[in-house]
């Protein structure tokens, strides 16, 4: 057997293999539906593995955003849209794959440069990283070092973060209008139905 | 005793991530749209007790709240896709009570067939 192969090992390569097939149905499948809930699948996946990498900070946050409220928001938008995506022609494909292509290979590149997972002597944890959990113990009396880094040391940085998200999610509210069309409008340029489907708001106060 | 109890959190995990792949090939598949709504609510029923099963390997207690998180947060998903089918809208309140035969919705029956794939 390999040396270091544990169980846990095992178990992340599944959780792997598996966001890897979910991500090329995503691309492949045509169904926008399907594409929805196999983003929720994704969020689930990679918060699991989240937790088996111990940030159980970001597989929470991966929880509540991904697998609750972006699901919801992608089904308010494809009652904007139609339910299938049309297929993209082979010419048009070329240039986004070429720009992919580069993308990657630099990541593959830059891949060698970073340390392994965990290394006590890398970069991150070295300099101010081993500062913080040094300190973080008398300064703070919290047990999680990622909570009182966020909350404390640069509370100030997070308090203007919460509200640049406030302002843009109040910015939403006021474009939509909070006047109960959300999520019944239709787009309708210039009295046309574009979605080649008859809106249902109306329909219901027609046939009650 | 320690050790056969660890094998046994693994072979646990080992199964419920078989048990996942069945449930995205379900999900893959199709053939309906309800197949892949129960896919994917049972794919997260899956990942909740996957988090707990693996907090136990690991030896964290925080994988629980997640798993508890994720519980609750699988629901409402289900909640707004089930709403999504039957009204084609997100916010019908509490007591719309119009409900008629499911046939005649919007959602109409080409798409429930699922002729997608």
């Amino acid at each position: 057997m390999m040396e270091g192969f544990t169980p846990i090992l095992l178990l992340d390569m599944g959780l792997l293999a598996m966001l890897v097939v979910v991500a090329f149905a995503v691309v492949r499948l045509r169904s926008l539906f399907a594409i929805v809930m196999l983003q929720g699948v994704y969020s689930l996946l990679s918060a699991a593995w989240f937790v088996s990498l111990d940030a159980v900070d970001v597989a929470f946050t991966e929880a509540a955003v991904g697998a609750g409220i972006s699901t919801v928001l992608m089904l308010g938008a494809m009652l904007l849209t139609e339910r299938e995506a049309k297929p993209v022609p082979f010419q048009k494909q070329l240039g986004p794959l070429f720009i992919v292509t580069i993308v990657a290979l630099a990541m593959f590149y830059a891949v060698g440069d970073m340390p392994a997972f965990g290394d006590a002597l890398s970069p991150a944890n070295s300099y101010v990283g081993a500062d913080y959990i040094a300190a973080t113990k008398n300064d703070i009396i919290l047990p999680n070092v990622v909570t009182a880094v966020l909350a404390s040391y640069r509370s100030f940085d997070t308090f203007g973060e919460v509200v640049v998200v406030y302002m843009a999610g109040l910015g939403i509210l006021l474009l939509l209008g909070l006047n109960g069309n959300a999520g019944k409008w239709r787009a309708k340029p210039n009295g046309q139905n574009i979605t080649g489907r008859k809106n249902t708001a109306e329909q219901r106060e027609d046939k009650p | 005793m320690e050790q056969a109890l660890h094998y046994l959190n693994v072979g646990t995990a080992m199964f419920l991530l078989i048990g996942m792949a069945l449930l995205l090939g379900r999900l893959l598949s199709g053939p309906t749209l309800y197949d892949r709504i129960l896919a994917v609510n049972s794919f997260g029923t899956k990942t909740v007790l996957f988090l707990c099963v693996f907090s136990l390997i690991i030896g964290r207690q925080d994988g629980i709240d997640i798993a508890i998180l994720y519980a609750l947060m699988n629901f409402i998903a289900t909640i707004a896709v089930l709403k999504f089918f039957r009204y084609s809208a997100l916010d019908v309140s509490m007591n719309y009570s119009s409900r008629g035969d499911l046939s005649k919705t919007v959602v109409g029956k080409a798409e429930m067939s699922g002729e997608d794939t």
